[in-house]
């Protein structure tokens, strides 16, 4: 197998998690950054629509790095999508494939479930619920909790520090609270 | 290349005073650089949110399956990933803090402790909700977009929407 055919492959565990614990080095040497995204969506607000609210209230430009980085995924996101991306289908658990078939989400060609998550499927109740819905609970929890999974699971707990270990553990208990009791009644709306 | 800012009045100071308290409130960098970049400078961030991208797609992380089986416990993929990152910034940390290393710039790194309030519970649960809906946190919003999932683009917007409405109601909120 080349080394071309090999990066096609997906990459175990042990590959991805220690490249993306190096983000948190990276940022910081190359300008004292603190490694974090969900930042980037309040200075999106700041700079389009701050309509008074003292919180959108900053010099974004100041914070304009974390645009560039957020962009930098987009793209990264694409390179990975059309240069270097795994012929096969995603390899799921079985359990997991007949949970979902009996919704009838059966096509593992793409990462997102596109029987779920498309343009027509939003003006379904599912879909309006997966998309809006849950991109509306993202957007407001990750900022009242005042970061997401790379500013409070990596950088927080990078750095020690135990208000970001309890809301890593809350991150968890929603996530399992919402797969394993109250997803089922989405998916069959 | 150290400038100190020469043309700043008392208003301004007041303002920038104001700004940083709302601002340390968060986990955005409060860590401003004394030293004037040009806009240009910040392609180096572009590069390394590129090369974080490819990882995220590469391992699936990005993938709303992937999620489904972290949360019902039928793979460990998921939290390989995160551990191991966490190892590895630990590490990074400790390394960087022991041997005093800084910037390529020549600047002091800082680190600024985050302060515990009711928030990252509440909007830890809330989040953690979404997560297991979408299947994404905000970095996989973007990388998801980025292989071609345009729908997403909605999930995006309806997170900035949500991030709005968490600053319109920031006052009102227990924190």
């Amino acid at each position: 197998m080349n080394l071309i055919e090999l990066i096609k492959q997906p990459w175990p565990w042990y590959v991805a998690g220690p490249l993306i614990g190096l983000t948190v080095p990276a940022l910081l040497i190359l300008g004292n950054k603190s490694f974090g995204i969900s930042s980037s969506l309040r200075h999106v607000c700041a700079a389009c629509m701050p309509a008074n609210i003292p919180f959108f209230k900053y010099d974004w430009k100041k914070e304009m790095w974390n645009l560039f980085f957020v962009a930098g995924i987009l793209v990264g996101g694409f390179i990975a999508a059309h240069f270097l991306a795994n012929p096969e289908p995603m390899v799921v658990h079985p359990d997991l494939v007949a949970d979902l078939a009996n919704y009838g989400i059966t096509d593992y060609s793409n990462l997102v479930p596109i029987q779920l998550m498309n343009w027509e499927a939003l003006i379904t109740p599912r879909g309006f619920v997966m998309m809006v819905v849950g991109g509306f609970l993202v957007g407001f929890g990750t900022r009242y909790a005042g970061g997401c999974t790379s500013g409070h699971a990596i950088m927080g707990l990078s750095t020690l520090q135990w208000p970001s270990l309890v809301a890593t553990i809350c991150f968890m208990i929603g996530g399992f609270t919402m797969v394993n009791v109250i997803l089922p009644y989405i998916l069959s709306l | 290349m150290l400038q100190q800012p020469t043309d700043t009045t008392t208003e301004q100071q007041v303002a920038e005073n104001t700004d940083f308290e709302v601002r340390s409130l968060d986990a955005m960098s409060v860590n401003e650089s004394r030293i004037e970049h040009k806009w240009y400078d910040n392609l180096k961030y572009m590069v390394v949110g590129i090369l974080f991208g490819i990882v995220f797609v590469k391992a699936e992380i990005v993938s709303w399956f992937r999620i489904q089986e972290m949360f019902k416990l039928q793979s460990f993929h998921m939290y390989g990933v995160i551990g191991s990152a966490v190892m590895v910034g630990v590490i990074s940390v400790f390394l960087i803090k022991k041997f005093k290393i800084k910037t390529i710039d020549g600047e002091e790194i800082t680190f600024h402790p985050k302060t515990f309030n009711k928030g990252q519970i509440i909007g830890g649960l809330l989040f953690g909700l979404g997560w297991g809906i979408t299947g994404a946190c905000p970095g996989p919003l973007f990388a998801q977009i980025g292989t071609g999932a345009t729908a997403i683009i909605v999930t995006l917007l309806s997170a900035i929407a949500g991030t709005w409405v968490y600053g319109l109601l920031r006052d009102k909120l227990p924190h």
